[in-house]
């Protein structure tokens, strides 16, 4: 989500957070829902929670409703402490999970309903929800009930319900769980043109999250009455810092091992990353390559195996690795800049070289973390800075895309995705292939935790 | 203070209309007869202090708990009203349960009309209920004009002042309290199990006494609760239907009430009848809780 | 339905033969000439006369209108209230007690209920009349009302209270704005019941009621030990008319109210 001018006060230390959680903690009887928590949120930010049930993530939220209050520490907003102020009299609006929209009154006075608390003259009122059914696109639907209209109106209804008080800051508690997967990617849309143009602070839960990736300037993962991480959604993916947060978003490799200092005898700066990506692709250069095998292998196919019997497997697949070969590993890593954290994990593989490692983390047990989408799969070895054997289990076919399962020496499992760029028809790697896994050596983090 | 004062007012209500008129039964059932007003004694007396509470415990006993064992008028009393309460109830539930089958059995459309149908009469005055078929059961009643029309009986029965006509008084008013609780179970059954176990080899008459009766069970349970607890303690029923024969609880504390004016003897009679009704009260609440959590 | 066979037919044939029969006849007999109520001696409304004219039933019957009104309305106060401590109050001292006054009287017999009250109205030196049938009748109707009302409560989404505290109602605002009218069918129902159970109760009004009280169940009751008459007859007849009037239009009130939902509904779903 490209935002311009880049949208980030909490990297300002002059701006003043809208929320401050200072050490909140939630019980439940024995149970601990939300365990010494302390986060800021910043006006206009749209900020999502996001967590499997019984995060505590509702529970944050709805002592930012006032509907519970912390067992200890403060929550304030716009410096104002907020412990002994009940719902009603915060500047802070809901949208419910069920929607909540009461079934006895129409759209009209679901809308109005918050307007006519306060001492608003009527026609000022009448203004405001029209201006909201506007924005909704609910003009047409003002006198109906809320069980005459669909669940995608509902939902607006909510919506505009709650926008009605114009409040400083917006909860909205799973607000597209109830609709259909395509209706829901147009309403994320919605939500983020509509928090824009209101420029109210926004608060969603959600435990989807390629919604809280779509829609939020910061997300923050939870687990167990905690906040593992916040940060905006590409750095939660490129970088999470925890095995909890790269698995909980989206798929991830995760491979345990001991880190080792790499030894460092040229200065790191010396290599830069894309130099070494440029030849990482081998499907660019592997193209022309067959081409002078086509004859033959038509030849064998059609002509010579209906006679002789079954297809020669040993032709299809790569002679098993020599020796020579695996201990020349090291030679072909000899290009690879030096320094950062070499991985040790598997005595039937070589260390997996992560340069972007830190220094400090030689000798410790770490996982090593790294995207399907990231890794290259060919059956010829690559010249990578890792470059890892296995075998294809399985393929995947999702249209767009191909997951390929595919299991290592040793019995580590591998997930690596490609793009179908290509017609299925001339996927030249499939099941029971030898093939080679290759990454950079920046494409992965280590996680210590 | 909101709260405080919501959950305050039924509570203060319910303790001084339900629970002090309790306490005041328990302890007048350990007092003594006595010719005054009120016909009781002792009367607890706060303005003579400690000595005057200590005193009026003192003479307290369970004088008349030993009295309800040595006449056994009370002892056959409370046996006959279980007697009568069972017998209707088992009769309730073998004409009931066949309504309450057939109506689940009806098609869909037609299943809130019969359904209305039992309960109407609930709305109806109970009394009215009972009074109805004393014309009928009287010996120049109808029943008997139309049995001795047919020619199956020469000479008018006595079926009015029975414990018969009692019978067919309880099993007449309860019969909705049989029939909704069994409906309401046998409704939910889905009727591919039927067809399941037809398929796996049973006959229709097997399916039912395996299938249909043990999946109705916690609406047979509520069922007969609902008749028997209430029956225990009837007053009306026998009072205008039954005979001077009938012995009923109810009627008995009604009458020692009334016409003998022994309050204290009634209070020890209205004490054992609620100690007896405790132990079934109990089983309906734990088959309520039964069907709650299998209905999650 | 495919399993509808004859035996289903014969035994609700029975079944609602044995149910209603009896009232048939009353309702018949009411109509009756004679004074003699089992011999038919031909079409009258006579007794349907008789009975406005008599001044002592009218009397009951204004009494015990009278009672159910009060007695309905305060039970319904009181049991609504009642059920909202019962769903929502989870923690409070003494619950257990409370939600045990709360079900005991449903299956307390009436003798000792009717017992014990007047024992109370006594203790206390209050004259036994119409004020003591409302007290007697409004505890033991407000525990169905609260069953009838809690009922609904269980179903109610809490989150729309919520949503009515956040949108700037005070808590009353809420029950009043929000919950009220959403348990409002539940809440009249169980007013519904409590009248009934008023105008029909017999025995809790023998105990609670003075000479100078006397409801229509008491005047029946004292009639009919001496046997059948026709005036009852006539009497039942009104009851039993009142009632299923009142009862076949609610049903078909709610039936319509649930149809024009479904047809909302539907239309809804299709866009």
């Amino acid at each position: 989500m490209a935002q311009e001018p880049l949208f980030e006060p909490w990297n300002d230390p002059s701006e003043k957070p809208l929320i401050q959680f200072k050490n909140v903690t939630k019980r439940f009887g024995d149970f601990i829902a939300i365990d010494d928590l302390t986060q800021d949120i910043y006006e206009k930010e749209f900020f999502a929670l996001l967590g499997p049930s019984g995060c505590g993530k509702t529970t944050m939220m709805r002592m930012l409703g006032g509907f519970e209050t912390p067992t200890s520490g403060t929550i304030s907003i716009a410096g104002q402490d907020m412990n002994n102020v009940p719902p009603n009299k915060r500047a802070v609006n809901m949208m419910f999970q069920s929607y909540a929209l009461f079934p006895h009154l129409s759209i009209y006075e679901n809308i109005a309903f918050g307007l006519r608390r306060t001492d608003m003259a009527k026609d000022a009122i009448d203004a405001r929800v029209n201006e909201m059914l506007k924005l909704t696109r609910l003009e047409k639907f003002a006198q109906r009930k809320p069980h005459q209209i669909s669940g995608g109106q509902r939902q607006r209804v909510a919506l505009a319900r709650s926008l009605a008080k114009a409040p400083k800051l917006l909860l909205l508690d799973e607000p597209l769980g109830a609709l259909d997967k395509k209706l829901r990617q147009d309403t994320q849309f919605e939500l983020m043109d509509i928090q824009e143009k209101t420029g109210t602070t926004f608060v969603i839960v959600t435990h989807d999250q390629e919604e809280a990736m779509t829609v939020a300037s910061r997300v923050a993962v939870m687990d167990e009455g905690r906040i593992i991480q916040v940060a905006t959604p590409d750095a939660i993916y490129e970088a999470p810092n925890s095995t909890y947060v790269a698995d909980f978003i989206g798929d991830v490799n995760l491979i345990k091992g001991t880190a080792e200092l790499r030894v460092s005898s040229k200065p790191a700066e010396q290599t830069t990353p894309e130099t070494l990506e440029a030849p990482a692709d081998p499907f660019v250069d592997d193209t022309p390559r067959p081409q002078p095998n086509k004859l033959g292998e038509w030849l064998h196919d059609k002509v010579l195996s209906p006679i002789i019997g079954e297809r020669d497997e040993p032709i299809k697949r790569l002679p098993p690795p020599s020796a020579a070969e695996l201990t020349a590993t090291p030679e072909v890593t000899s290009d690879i800049p030096e320094g950062g954290i070499a991985l040790n994990w598997s005595d039937q593989h070589p260390a997996i070289i992560v340069s972007n490692g830190d220094e400090a983390q030689d000798g410790k047990a770490l996982t090593f973390a790294i995207r399907p989408e990231k890794l290259n799969i060919a059956k010829d070895k690559p010249d990578a800075a890792n470059a890892l054997q296995g075998t294809v289990i399985d393929i995947a076919y999702l249209g767009n895309v191909s997951t390929y399962h595919v299991e290592l020496k040793g019995g580590q499992m591998i997930k690596a995705q490609m793009a179908n760029a290509r017609r299925l028809a001339k996927r030249d790697i499939t099941w029971e292939d030898t093939v080679w896994v290759s990454f950079t050596d920046t494409a992965g983090v280590l996680l210590e935790r | 203070m909101r709260r405080f004062a919501l959950i305050a007012v039924p509570y203060l209500w319910l303790l001084a209309l339900f629970l002090v008129p309790f306490l005041i039964v328990m302890k007048i059932s350990l007092s003594d007869i006595a010719l005054a007003i009120p016909p009781y004694t002792p009367k607890l007396d706060l303005t003579g202090g400690w000595d005057a509470v200590t005193s009026f415990f003192k003479a307290l006993d369970f004088e008349n708990f030993e009295f309800l064992t040595s006449d056994d008028l009370y002892w056959k009393a409370y046996l006959s009203s279980f007697k009568i309460a069972l017998i209707s109830t088992v009769l309730a539930l073998l004409i009931g349960y066949p309504i309450a089958y057939s109506m689940a059995r009806a098609a869909p459309e037609w299943r809130p009309t019969l359904l209305m149908l039992v309960i109407l009469p609930f709305w109806t005055s109970f009394l009215i209920r009972v009074y109805a078929w004393m014309g009928i059961l009287s010996n120049e009643g109808l029943l008997n004009q139309f049995l001795l029309w047919t020619g199956l009986i020469s000479e008018p029965l006595t079926i009015l002042n029975t414990n018969t006509a009692v019978y067919i008084g309880i099993v007449y008013t309860y019969l909705p309290f049989m029939i909704l609780p069994i409906y309401s179970t046998l409704e939910k059954m889905d009727d591919s199990l039927l067809e399941a176990a037809e398929d796996l080899g049973c006959s229709r008459t097997s399916a039912f006494w395996l299938i249909t009766v043990p999946l109705s069970k916690t609406g047979i349970i509520a069922g007969c609760f609902l008749v028997f607890i209430p029956t225990l303690g009837e007053f009306v029923i026998p009072s205008l239907l039954g005979g001077s024969q009938t012995l009923m609880i109810g009627k008995v504390l009604w009458e020692e009430f009334f016409n003998n004016r022994d309050w204290p003897v009634a209070s020890a009679v209205a004490i054992i009848l609620l100690l007896i009704l405790i132990i079934p009260i109990i089983l309906f609440q734990r088959n309520e809780q039964k069907q709650r959590e299998m209905e999650g | 339905m495919k399993r509808f066979t004859w035996f289903n037919v014969t035994a609700l044939t029975l079944g609602f033969a044995f149910l209603y029969l009896p009232m048939v006849i009353l309702v018949i007999y009411s109509f009756n000439e004679s004074k003699l109520v089992t011999v038919w001696a031909g079409f009258s409304t006579k007794w349907y006369g008789e009975l406005l004219q008599n001044e002592a039933f009218l009397n009951a019957a204004w009494v015990t209108i009278k009672v159910a009104v009060f007695s309905s309305t305060l039970a319904t106060v009181l049991g609504t209230m009642a059920a909202y401590v019962l769903v929502r109050a989870n923690r409070f001292k003494g619950r257990t007690l409370f939600s045990g006054m709360i079900y005991a009287p449903l299956v307390m017999p009436e003798v000792i209920t009717g017992l014990s009250l007047l024992l109370l109205f006594i203790g206390i030196g209050l004259d036994r009349g119409v004020l003591t049938i409302v007290l007697a009748h409004t505890t033991f109707a407000m525990c169905y009302v609260s069953v009838v009302v809690s009922s609904r409560l269980v179903s109610f989404d809490r989150s729309l209270e919520e949503a009515a505290l956040d949108l700037g109602c005070s808590p009353w605002q809420a029950f009043r704005l929000v919950t009220l009218p959403i348990i409002a069918p539940a809440v009249i129902s169980g007013w519904l019941l409590a009248f009934t159970l008023s105008l029909d109760d017999l025995v809790i009004a023998s105990f609670t009621a003075g000479p100078s009280a006397t409801t229509l169940p008491i005047k029946i009751f004292s009639a009919v030990r001496l046997g059948v008459s026709p005036e009852i007859n006539a009497l039942s007849t009104i009851m039993i008319a009142i009632v299923t009037v009142g009862v076949i239009s609610a049903s078909l009130i709610s039936k319509q109210a649930s149809l024009k939902q479904q047809r909302d509904e539907q239309a809804a779903a299709r866009g």
